[in-house]
Parts: structure tokens; C-alpha cells; sequence
């Protein structure tokens, strides 16, 4: 129980902080809740032995994304949305949403989690840490999908500016 | 030691959680908040497996989820500055410029 713990404390946590992110009505609590979120998301790696993982996580998440989030937010000026900020259709969206849980429940219900697998299939990885073993995989096996994640990065530069800029050229015509 | 199913199970949840709160709130930055919700409960859920197999490919999935986050929120967010530019509004039923 005593080892199970911190999964409890990280797991709760990251579950009360999304339910948080949904359930707010000030979009800037929505921003503090997912930064909750991320932190505990962040621990759980810890505790699955990634901690380059929890790293990159921490910095790029909690780092970059949500203070994007959080200076849009600001910039827009958004005001709570009261009574009002739930769609018309909620009800449709629970009644699917239920079925989604019962799917869900009934995949984790029915799924052999322990099948017979063989032994250790990479031997060597216990023997170097963790971010060595990546950046070894990352730079020899997945090097083609590395680069395509750089492009991918660099056309999300350019069109994030391209849509920011506002009254441009594109738009006039 | 965490028995696997309960990092699913947890995933599932939070994958949930982000799927109602993409279905029911009208606000777009919160919509695109709960879509991280649900890549963060994908990522739980390639870790927890990487561990339990001794297999490193799942976090290297990892890394390019958070690539590929990385990138839709800067479009999403580039998206919609420039909605509200049009609209003055961050609210989704004011976006109709597509229907009949």
C-alpha cells in the first residue's frame, strides 16, 4: 500500500486538476488547473521510471505551452462565461460521453493485461539510464520521424505567425 | 508495485474527462485546454505501457506527442487570435461563418 502511494497522491491529483480544467468558468482557473495537471502528469513519469520524460514534460508543457495559454488568455481579455458557458447541446454530449465510459470500461474490464511475454526483449536497456537510451533510439531508429517532427515544428512557426499577424496581405484581397 | 490496468484506468479517465469537456464548453481556449487533457492522458498511458514492457518506444512516442502538442497549440492559439479578430468573441456558437 505504502509503495502505492504516490501513485494515488499523482494519479488523484492529475484526475481532480482535468476535471478542474473542464468544471472552471474563468478560462484563466482552466489555466491553472491544466498547469496542476501537468505538474502531477509529470510525477507519474517519475514513478514509471522516465525522468527525462517527467523533464521534457515539465519544460515544454508547464513551460511553454501553458504560458502560450495563459499570455492568450490574457491578450483575448476573457471574461468568465457564467450561466452561459456550457453548449446547448450538453445533454447530447453526456449521453455520448456515457457511452464512450462504457467502452472504455468494458475494454478494461475485458483485456488480458498479462499476457506471456518473453523474456526482457532489449537486454541492454537497464544498463544505460534512461535519457542515454532514448537519445540512443531516438538518433538510430527513429531518426526519419525525428526529422519529420523538426518540419512538422517549423511549419508550426510559420503558420502560427501567419495567422497571429492580422490585417495582412492574404486578407485585403 | 501499481498493477498496470490502473495507469489505463486513470488514462481512461482523464481521457474521458477531456472528451466531455471538448464536447460541453463553448469557450474555445478551454476546448483546446481539454484536448491536452487528452494527449497527456494518451501519454500516461504509452509510459506506463514502456515501463511494463522494458520497451523504450513508447517514450520515445512521448516525445513526439509533445511535439506534435506543441505545435497544434501554436496554430490552435494563432487560429484563435485570428477568429476573435473576426468575431470578438472566444465563443464556439459564434463561429457559423460555414453554415448554410
Amino acid at each position: 500500500m505504502i509503495q502505492q502511494l504516490p501513485f494515488f497522491y499523482f494519479g488523484g491529483m492529475a484526475l481532480v486538476c482535468a476535471i478542474l480544467v473542464v468544471t472552471s468558468r474563468v478560462a484563466i482557473y482552466s489555466a491553472m488547473a491544466l498547469l496542476g495537471m501537468f505538474v502531477h502528469v509529470a510525477g507519474l513519469f517519475i514513478i514509471l521510471e522516465a525522468p527525462f520524460l517527467a523533464g521534457v514534460q515539465l519544460l515544454v508543457y508547464a513551460g511553454a505551452i501553458l504560458v502560450l495559454y495563459l499570455f492568450v488568455v490574457m491578450l483575448l481579455n476573457l471574461q468568465g462565461g457564467g450561466a452561459t458557458s456550457l453548449q446547448k447541446q450538453t445533454p447530447w454530449a453526456i449521453a455520448l460521453s456515457l457511452i464512450a465510459v462504457g467502452e472504455l470500461g468494458y475494454l478494461l474490464v475485458k483485456t488480458n493485461f498479462y499476457p506471456k511475454l518473453p523474456a526482457i526483449p532489449h537486454p541492454s536497456v537497464p544498463t544505460l539510464g534512461n535519457t542515454e537510451t532514448i537519445g540512443m533510439v531516438l538518433y538510430t531508429q527513429y531518426l526519419f520521424p525525428f526529422e519529420v517532427a523538426s518540419i512538422v515544428l517549423l511549419i508550426a512557426l510559420v503558420g502560427a505567425i501567419v495567422m497571429a499577424r492580422g490585417r495582412g496581405r492574404f486578407r485585403q484581397e | 508495485m501499481v498493477p498496470l490496468s490502473w495507469y489505463v484506468a486513470l488514462s481512461a479517465m482523464m481521457f474521458v474527462t477531456g472528451l466531455v469537456g471538448v464536447l460541453i464548453r463553448r469557450n474555445i481556449v478551454v476546448v483546446l485546454l481539454c484536448i491536452e487533457i487528452m494527449l497527456n492522458a494518451v501519454n500516461i498511458n504509452f509510459v506506463a505501457f514502456s515501463d511494463y514492457l522494458h520497451l523504450i518506444d513508447g517514450q520515445i512516442f512521448v516525445f513526439f506527442v509533445i511535439t506534435v502538442a506543441a505545435a497544434e497549440v501554436a496554430i490552435g492559439l494563432g487560429i484563435i487570435i485570428s477568429l476573435f479578430r473576426l468575431r470578438e468573441s472566444v465563443n464556439m456558437d459564434d463561429y457559423n461563418l460555414l453554415k448554410l
